[in-house]
């Protein structure tokens, strides 16, 4: 098995696993501290890729695009909570979960209309384009290196800020016991709000950051979101160090999968067998694993404390 | 069956809880528990707040399973039996928060026990409410709890007392030998407490009863013998009079004044 | 209580008059000039027979299943790829669509079934999606752009030709009062009556003796089965079978019409099959940008018109 090819493809799973925890690092907060099922979580990908995008085309440049998406979704984040999921938090899941599946269809239009069907390119500055020597003889894309490290640069900060911050404390016991924390004074609404504010720029910098990769595209949030919800089963809803380990494994497993397993099955499998089965088979790979680990865990590998 | 018999027509069972432990992360909520429940003795369990009564409740009736010991069931170990296995063999219980089929009637509420024990429920055609031999047991057990009256209404529009005799009845609809009770007077008034503890007391016998109480005036009536939990842990168990002479059980939860609901 | 009476009722109304439009499309439509119609209404049929099947599971069980869609595609492949190879005949795919359903409900649900509230509807989403890549990659079979099926199901019968439209209307038809009568049926059982408690207080039922899992499991096959026909009927309606039609999206109309219709109803997924396809339909003729307001619209039916159509009816009937 050609080296290369194997750390490159762990690579690339590593970096789709970066851009899977920024998703579901905001759905598992969200879901976590506001018990909010959010299916329109991801047309804030979209929309971060989107007005991202806009953003850098406008001011020529993908730096400033991106430091500016984060306000821009911080407010738009802030201004759908407030308008069309205030009155969810009451409901059960089912009405979230059909409220914000309207949710998408209207962004997805409203995306269409705004920006036409076409979808959105956004180049790459030059500094960032191009590939460099990682060792053992291998080039790698520069720029998905930086997507490894912004990602990894988020999880640290996430961990930071609620781990050891005052809102993060604030946001963990509005998270256990929000009518108590309400009678303590916590201003609850305006913590979700920033909490959904906080889910909003970090779904949204996962949208702009790949699009120079694979365009601004309508409904690009929508696969993303379910492999996001995976994640989160997977890890455990309400925790971000299980949306990180389960989107790293995510990742690696599917990006892996899809290039190697042809040539795994070959070991057990005739040839057109093989060829046939290998791509229906990766595909599937992520729900065989996501179905296994609830199969032994049904809440995840790290489930919300007090479960039982 | 004009009486309320033990439906099964089953001998009174005894219990015995052999070093039950079980733990919620650092929270010790039942701390090496052996007790013994003699068959048809009615067996009552008291202590404050936080002292692990439901936990036991739960664990004898399957809910939870403990981290270590072992619950003996006419003399058969059923510590690692389900709790719908557990109520085959002639355990039931009822439920401190009132746990009713809100939606449905009470005759409904009371006919899905009877009709669980008449064996499985695979049965596609024939409606249930035209079904005489579950309408017909319901209403009788029913009538014996005194709500007959009340058999067609929602049971989430029944008063809270009639919502806690529906409870004793879905228990009892299972044709149990053993009712383990949590709590069944909780929020009662003091008449429909006098009703509730004759309503017990013409079960004894019949049935083996362990009772999670906090009205000793019910407890004091009722119990063949009493437990007494702190913390989890067993502090005193005996007779009445042993227990309301016990100074640890004084100092702990009865109080010197012994009147009414305990502290 | 005598048939007129129950017709005073505003919900059971409007639910006659919508069985009444089905009866009589075939007839009416074409006198009125608008033959296009029988097709459309055919086509809701199919879809109502689906949510009929959900609402058994989801209305009655409290199962929300978002993965649902995945077994119009099943009934519908078996039909397309079985036609593909050359095996037109209609007991074969029909045995085919029931045994792929009632396989695939039965390993779907026991992997499901052991997980609650929100991590269900994720699993049953995320599992469908499995089915819905699988068809995706199969080159053979179309893919992305979907099988055309030429011939339709036949069952080598002289009497009775799938290729007669009237015979395939009123076939649908006909299923779809059968999927409302087993459903009633089911509902009323002492099946029915563990399911309907088990979603009340799934803890209480436990607690007198019922293991609940296998109720629900069979439930979930029955369900499955059921919208597994339906896809074998709208394979024969649409001669074409695609992934699409297991589409998550798709999944999440199907949960809406549902809903739209009044959960736990018998009729309810009927009326709401037919409102949903309706309005969407007369939607999109306006603007292709329909969904702009049709996305909305779902979120106002959510949060103000939760008991669906049958809640609101009801509620005028006891306002007077």
């Amino acid at each position: 098995m050609d080296h290369v090819l194997l750390i490159e493809q762990f690579l690339n799973g590593f970096q789709l696993g970066i851009i899977l925890f920024l998703m579901a690092a905001g759905l598992t907060l969200v879901f976590g501290i506001m018990d909010l099922v959010n299916l329109a979580h991801g047309s804030l990908f979209m929309i971060g890729a989107f007005v991202g995008g806009t953003l850098a085309l406008l001011t020529g440049s993908f730096i400033l695009g991106v430091i500016l998406m984060i306000p821009a979704m911080l407010v738009i984040g802030i201004a759908i909570e407030m308008t069309a999921l205030r009155t969810l938090y009451a409901r059960d899941h089912l009405d979230q979960v059909l409220a914000t599946f309207g949710l998408i269809l209207f962004f997805n239009e409203a995306t269409r209309l705004i920006w036409g069907p076409e979808g959105l390119v956004v180049p790459l500055p030059a500094f960032l384009d191009g590939s460099v020597e990682i060792g053992l003889g291998i080039t790698y894309p520069v720029y998905r290196i930086v997507i490894i490290a912004v990602g990894l640069a988020v999880a640290l900060g996430l961990y930071i800020l609620v781990g050891r911050t005052r809102i993060g404390m604030l946001i963990r016991a509005g998270a256990s016991n929000r009518t108590m924390a309400g009678a303590l004074g916590v201003n609850i609404p305006k913590l979700f709000s920033i909490v959904f504010g906080i889910g909003a720029v970090l779904a949204g910098l996962a949208g702009l950051i790949i699009t120079p990769i694979t365009q601004a595209q309508i409904g690009m949030g929508e696969d993303v979101l379910i492999l996001a919800f995976v994640v989160i089963v997977i890890g455990g809803i309400g925790s971000i160090r299980g949306a990180f380990i389960a989107a790293i494994v995510t990742g690696v497993i599917d990006t892996m999968g899809r290039s190697f397993l042809d040539v795994l099955l070959l070991l057990f499998l005739p040839a057109n067998a093989a060829e046939s089965a290998g791509p229906a088979l990766s595909s599937m790979l992520i729900y065989i694993l996501m179905a296994a680990i609830l199969f032994f865990k049904p809440q995840g590998l790290f489930p919300p404390k007090g479960a039982q | 069956m004009a009486e309320p018999a033990n439906m099964a027509g089953l001998e009174a069972p005894s219990l015995e809880v052999k070093g039950l432990i079980k733990a919620f992360g650092g929270l010790t909520a039942t701390d090496n528990l052996s007790l013994e429940v003699a068959p048809g003795e009615l067996h009552a369990v008291i202590g404050p707040n936080g002292a692990g009564k439901t936990t036991l409740v739960n664990l004898l009736s399957g809910l939870l399973k403990p981290d270590a010991g072992a619950i003996t069931f006419a003399g058969r170990d059923i510590t690692r039996l389900s709790a719908p296995a557990r109520v085959k063999a002639g355990l039931a219980r009822s439920f401190q928060i009132t746990s009713i089929f809100r939606d449905f009637t009470a005759l409904e509420n009371v006919m899905l026990p009877v009709q669980a024990q008449q064996g499985h429920s695979f049965r596609f055609w024939t409606p249930v409410s035209r079904d005489a031999r579950l309408t017909a047991p319901a209403r009788e057990l029913l009538e014996r709890v005194g709500l007959g009256e009340r058999a067609d209404v929602r049971a989430g529009d029944l008063a809270y007392g009639e919502q806690r005799q529906l409870e004793i009845a879905i228990s009892l609809a299972t044709g149990p030998s053993f009712l383990l009770l949590d709590e069944p007077m909780a929020g009662m008034g003091p008449e429909e407490s006098q009703g509730l503890v004759e309503f017990l007391s013409a079960l004894k016998g019949r049935y083996t009863m362990l009772l999670v109480e906090h009205d000793m005036d019910a407890v004091f009536a009722l119990a063949d013998r009493i437990t007494v939990l702190v913390y989890g842990r067993v502090i005193a168990t005996g007779t009445p009079d042993e227990i309301r002479n016990d100074p640890e059980v004084r100092a702990a939860y009865l109080g010197d004044d012994q009147s009414g609901e305990a502290a | 209580m005598s048939a007129l009476t129950c017709l005073r009722n505003p919900a059971n109304a409007f639910t006659a008059l919508v069985l009444l439009v089905f009866a009589t499309g075939p007839v009416v439509m074409p006198l009125i000039g608008e033959p296009f119609y029988v097709i459309v209404f055919a086509r809701i049929m199919v879809w109502a027979i689906a949510a009929v099947s959900l609402n058994l599971i989801m209305g009655y069980g409290g199962l929300i299943s978002f993965g649902h869609a995945v077994y119009l595609g099943l009934g519908g492949y078996a039909v397309g790829i079985l036609a593909f190879h050359g095996v037109t005949s209609g007991w074969a795919q029909l045995a085919v669509a029931i045994g792929a359903s009632a396989a695939v409900a039965l390993v779907f649900g026991a992997i499901s079934l052991r997980t609650r509230g929100v991590y269900f509807i994720m699993i049953t989403l995320a599992l469908a999606q499995m089915i819905y890549f699988l068809a995706v990659s199969a080159e053979q079979y179309g893919s992305d752009d979907g099988l055309n099926i030429l011939s339709r199901s036949d069952f080598g019968l002289a009497f009775y030709d799938l290729n007669d439209q009237a015979t395939l209307y009123y076939t649908v038809f006909a299923v779809l009062l059968a999927s409302v009568g087993v459903s009633a049926r089911l509902v009323g059982s002492r099946f029915g009556a563990v399911l309907r408690a088990a979603k009340s207080n799934d803890t209480r039922v436990q607690a007198v003796g019922v293991a609940t899992y296998r109720y629900r499991l069979t439930a979930f096959v029955i369900a499955g089965v059921m919208c597994g026909i339906a896809g074998f009927l709208q394979a024969n309606l649409e001669s074409f079978v695609s992934p699409d039609m297991m589409s998550w999206p798709r999944a999440g109309e199907l949960i809406f019409m549902v809903v739209l219709g009044g959960m736990s109803t018998l009729f309810g997924p009927v009326t709401g099959a037919f409102v949903f396809l309706m309005v969407s339909d007369t939607l999109a003729e306006w603007t292709i940008h329909w969904h702009i307001i049709f996305g909305p619209l779902l979120v106002l039916v959510v949060l103000f018109a939760r008991g669906g159509i049958a809640g609101l009816l009801n509620r005028k009937s006891a306002n007077g």
